[in-house]
């Protein structure tokens, strides 16, 4: 009994050695919550085109960040990207992989989609507190001939820390010095003022439902459930639309040559939305498990290649050729413990 | 049924029916040998009894260590003072419980408060009022209330019962309490139906069935001699009930509401939906959006960094582990000081 329950369990294991060797292409990643359903879908058609699986863990920025650093996964995903000394002090590498818009709703009566324009330093003071009426001087001035009831407004945020209330603060924080100095950014922060939805999700609800409510989501949820979106200021001063081309033509301004700790808010450019963030891989510089290692570069080697149309087909916006060209440069950099760089081709 | 049977035939020793088998043909003199076929058999069952007790003593253990050790920054950090600083900013590392200590305990409290009286009289309607035709659906119909999953009770919270709270309650309270000193300062913020008073009333809704089945079970056990001597006397079902059912199941019936209580201080999804999570204790207003101890887990949790941020978070969740662990315990006195009393009249 005792004997054929060892033998069994010998065998059980040598054949679980035997498989994780063979298996060991499978490439594991955890973290952000947002690039989530991208990821899924590109393993999904990943594994149908090429065979090998690639497993995600959305477990947010902050979990991901720990367990790449405790070396539990391949890499991991973060919606906020790490300054280049907290890098270095880890070992890491980051590189981004697709781009989101932010985008400010409001739920005013008679207020219709693009209707109404705000500026970085207005949106900081509503969400401050300072300003707390639709009819506020510094709105009608920005909006003539635009309805704006004589209503307390009612600001909604996320409650939940988040890679989203990232870009929204650090927007704030570029924009308005008074938000810089009594908030700060962060993926979560001591709001002034409002309620807090749980997720994107919570948050559409709550401005659906709020009348005189002004909130922020991805530009995703504001297109499923056709929301309210307001224009924004730029950098070159114009008032651009929420709109695809526009994120992307914020990631084009950015300068990625030197850094990817990039945060692509108010970017130059004269068509650039301000509030656009880019999503992050951060793996190991140097792999104990060049394998691994390998294919989690092979599956974003065929993302890139790949995966631009799926991307667009869940509002994510692909990164131009020049970035990609870059982050393909950063790979060269990921090398085995004998200080090759890791094969993935 | 079948399935029973065949459970018992399953424990029955295989031995025991050979055994029978062979002896039928000799005398029937002595009970079988294999009565104690296996004496160890005793000894394993005490081991496991033992180990599973044991267990679940090592669990706690470990699950209070482990929240010691993970909090241990923030303690170090703050020590008891954690209870009583108000501010919860990531970005400048600093971090206070009370906001969420007082929001657990201001919803439990707002729950209890409705939930108790409403849950008497259920249970005191389907055991002494309602017509027997009644009683099986009603019943029924109350403990189901129990079966629905608590993210069901936030949504219907946050999209129905919201903005009818805002319209019909909210908005006419505050312009009736309008100037009146302390009560109109409770009433004060925006009307939006999310807040403190939501999340205490949801979490009403989601403890009273536990409180009412918990009560009308007991109110059954009352000893029926007991009622229809108070009957005879010429009582009324009122004296009945408060002199006679209450005293009797007054341990039941602070049991339940303390089941009730433990549930609604450590709700999460429910609350985080409808309570508005906002970190802040400007007013005392129960309109006002607040944030509860296990809603902030769930929120911030996954998103928080390793540091001060994280084990300020276990912190909070040692803190709700002691409030727990002393609504249990107070219970228990009151309970034994109830029992004590009970011995000193007879």
């Amino acid at each position: 009994m005792n004997s054929s329950l060892s033998r069994s369990l010998a065998c059980a294991s040598a054949l679980g050695l035997f498989a994780s060797a063979s298996f060991a292409q499978d490439a594991t990643g955890a973290g952000a919550t947002f690039p989530a359903p991208l990821y899924a879908k590109w393993a999904d058609a990943y594994n149908k085109a090429v065979g090998l699986k690639m497993n995600y863990q959305s477990v947010g920025s902050g979990a991901g960040l720990n367990q790449i650093r405790a070396k539990t996964v391949d890499f991991g995903a973060s919606d906020m990207p790490l300054k280049d000394d907290a890098l270095a002090k880890d070992g890491l590498v980051q590189f981004p992989t697709v781009i989101g818009g932010v985008v400010p709703v409001v739920n005013i009566n008679g207020v219709s989609p693009g209707q109404m324009k705000l500026t970085g330093q207005v949106l900081g003071d509503i969400f401050l507190g300072k300003i707390a009426k639709w009819n506020d001087p510094a709105l009608t001035a920005l909006n003539p001939g635009v309805p704006l009831p004589d209503a307390a407004i009612s600001v909604v945020r996320r409650a939940d820390g988040s890679g989203t209330s990232f870009i929204f603060t650090n927007y704030l924080s570029k924009k308005n010095p008074e938000w810089q100095a009594k908030v700060g950014e962060g993926t979560a922060v001591n709001w002034p003022t409002g309620a807090g939805g749980k997720g994107n999700e919570g948050v559409a609800a709550f401005v659906g439902r709020l009348p005189n409510s002004i909130g922020y989501v991805e530009y995703a949820y504001v297109k499923q459930n056709k929301m309210t979106y307001t224009l924004l200021q730029n950098k070159d001063g114009n008032f651009v639309t929420p709109f695809f081309n526009n994120f992307k033509a914020a990631a084009a301004g950015a300068d990625w040559s030197k850094t990817f700790y990039q945060v692509l808010t108010e970017q130059p450019g004269k068509d650039s939305w301000p509030l656009t963030g880019a999503t992050f891989i951060m793996m190991h510089k140097t792999q104990e498990k060049p394998a691994s290692a390998a294919s989690a570069l092979k599956f974003f080697d065929w993302a890139f290649v790949s995966g631009d149309k799926m991307a667009e087909e869940l509002e994510y916006v692909p990164l131009p050729d020049s970035v990609k060209a870059l982050v393909r440069k950063q790979w060269s950099e990921i090398k085995d413990e004998s200080g090759k760089p890791v094969a993935f081709k | 049924m079948h399935s029973f049977g065949g459970a018992v035939a399953a424990t029955l020793p295989a031995s025991h029916y050979n055994g029978n088998q062979m002896e039928r043909s000799g005398p029937v003199s002595r009970p079988p040998a294999h009565r104690r076929a296996a004496p160890w058999a005793d000894s394993v069952f005490s081991f496991f009894a033992h180990a599973a007790a044991i267990l679940t003593l090592a669990l706690l253990a470990g699950i209070i260590l482990s929240l010691v050790i993970g909090a241990m920054p923030s303690i170090r950090e703050y020590g008891l003072s954690f209870l009583w600083r108000s501010d919860w900013d990531p970005v400048k590392n600093s971090y206070g419980g009370l906001v969420m200590i007082y929001g657990t305990l201001m919803t439990s409290f707002i729950a209890l408060a409705i939930a108790v009286p409403v849950s008497f009289g259920i249970a005191l309607f389907l055991t002494e009022l309602s017509p027997k035709w009644l009683k099986r659906p009603l019943g029924i119909a109350v403990e189901l209330l129990a079966a629905v999953p608590s993210i069901v009770y936030g949504m219907w919270g946050l999209l129905v019962f919201g903005p009818i709270l805002a319209t019909y309650v909210q908005a006419p309270l505050q312009s009736l309490l309008a100037g009146v000193p302390f009560l109109g300062g409770l009433v004060t913020g925006p009307p939006v139906g999310i807040g403190i008073l939501s999340a205490g009333i949801i979490l009403a809704i989601m403890v009273i069935p536990f409180i009412a089945s918990v009560m009308r079970d007991v109110f059954e056990i009352t000893p029926q001699a007991l009622k229809e001597s108070a009957y005879s006397l010429g009582s009324t079902t009122w004296e009945v009930v408060y002199k006679v059912v209450l005293p009797y199941t007054k341990t039941g019936v602070i049991g339940g509401i303390m089941l009730g209580l433990g549930r609604a201080l450590g709700e999460t999804m429910a609350v985080t939906f409808v309570i508005g999570n906002t970190n802040q204790l400007n007013s005392l207003s129960v309109f006002e959006a607040a944030n509860s101890i296990s809603s902030a887990l769930a929120n911030e949790f996954a998103e928080a960094g390793q540091g001060l941020h994280q084990a300020s978070l276990i912190y909070l969740g040692l803190v709700l582990f002691f409030i727990t662990f002393v609504v249990l315990s107070l219970s228990k006195v009151l309970l034994s000081r109830l029992k004590m009393n009970e011995g000193g009249r007879t």
